[in-house]
């Protein structure tokens, strides 16, 4: 088994039903609330990829320090859009901050960060990998890329 | 300077401080470790993730 970094299929089907809101202007519902989601870390032997579908404990990290679940991600800006020409339009949206777990011990190997929607039946927004790591009485952080057309964490864009 | 280790707050002057990165296309990862004599007392990592391909999103073309 292995973990593969890719957008979740389900999620694409969730966008257009609405099913996930990043901004605090929701244009498909009533309230306009922003969704609350989270990041959970998995081990190396799980399977996570573009099937998951939601957020599940089977093969989350545990640990001293860890809460299963995960954190909550910090949703500091709107999901922004622009245009460069009259085809080229990209959507995109980072994390307002890193995903930090403080004063932690994760003994067995994880590589990968699974980010879902805890608003919405905790469905799975994508999964994201990275070199396996063990934490011993210490800090393990994560840190998003820049909030950009070309490197922000989700990105949709016209081909 | 203290170190929170496996057995509490320890001076860094009596532990083995070892400490790699690994930087390619996905991430650009630290980690630091601290040794009392064969045994791993500490470890952090940061990983800063570059970048996820984007989803590419396409319509049809109507005839």
């Amino acid at each position: 088994m292995a973990n593969t970094q890719s957008m979740c299929t389900s999620f694409l089907g969730d966008l257009l039903s609405a099913g996930h809101n990043f901004s605090t202007t929701n244009i498909a519902r009533t309230i306009n609330t922003v969704d609350v989601f989270k990041a959970a870390l998995y081990l190396a032997t799980a399977t996570m990829n573009a099937s998951t579908t939601a957020y599940s404990a089977t093969n989350e990290v545990s640990g001293t320090g860890y809460t299963a679940g995960g954190i909550t991600v910090t949703n500091g800006v709107a999901p922004t859009a622009t245009n460069t020409s009259v085809t080229a339009g990209v959507g995109f949206w980072t994390p307002g901050a890193s995903f930090v777990w403080s004063g932690v011990t994760l003994a067995t190997a994880f590589d990968t960060v699974l980010l879902y929607n805890s608003s919405n039946s905790n469905k799975a927004v994508s999964v994201h990998t990275f070199g396996s790591q063990t934490i011993t009485a210490g800090t393990f952080t994560l840190t998003m890329p820049s909030n950009t057309t070309t490197t922000a964490l989700l990105r949709l864009a016209t081909v | 300077m203290l170190i929170t280790t496996t057995k509490g707050e320890m001076d860094d002057s009596l532990l083995e401080k070892r400490e790699g990165s690994v930087d390619n296309e996905n991430e650009f990862t630290t980690w630091v470790e601290y040794w009392l004599g064969s045994e791993l007392v500490h470890r952090s990592a940061h990983v800063t993730l570059k970048k996820l391909p984007a989803l590419l999103a396409e319509i049809a073309q109507l005839a």
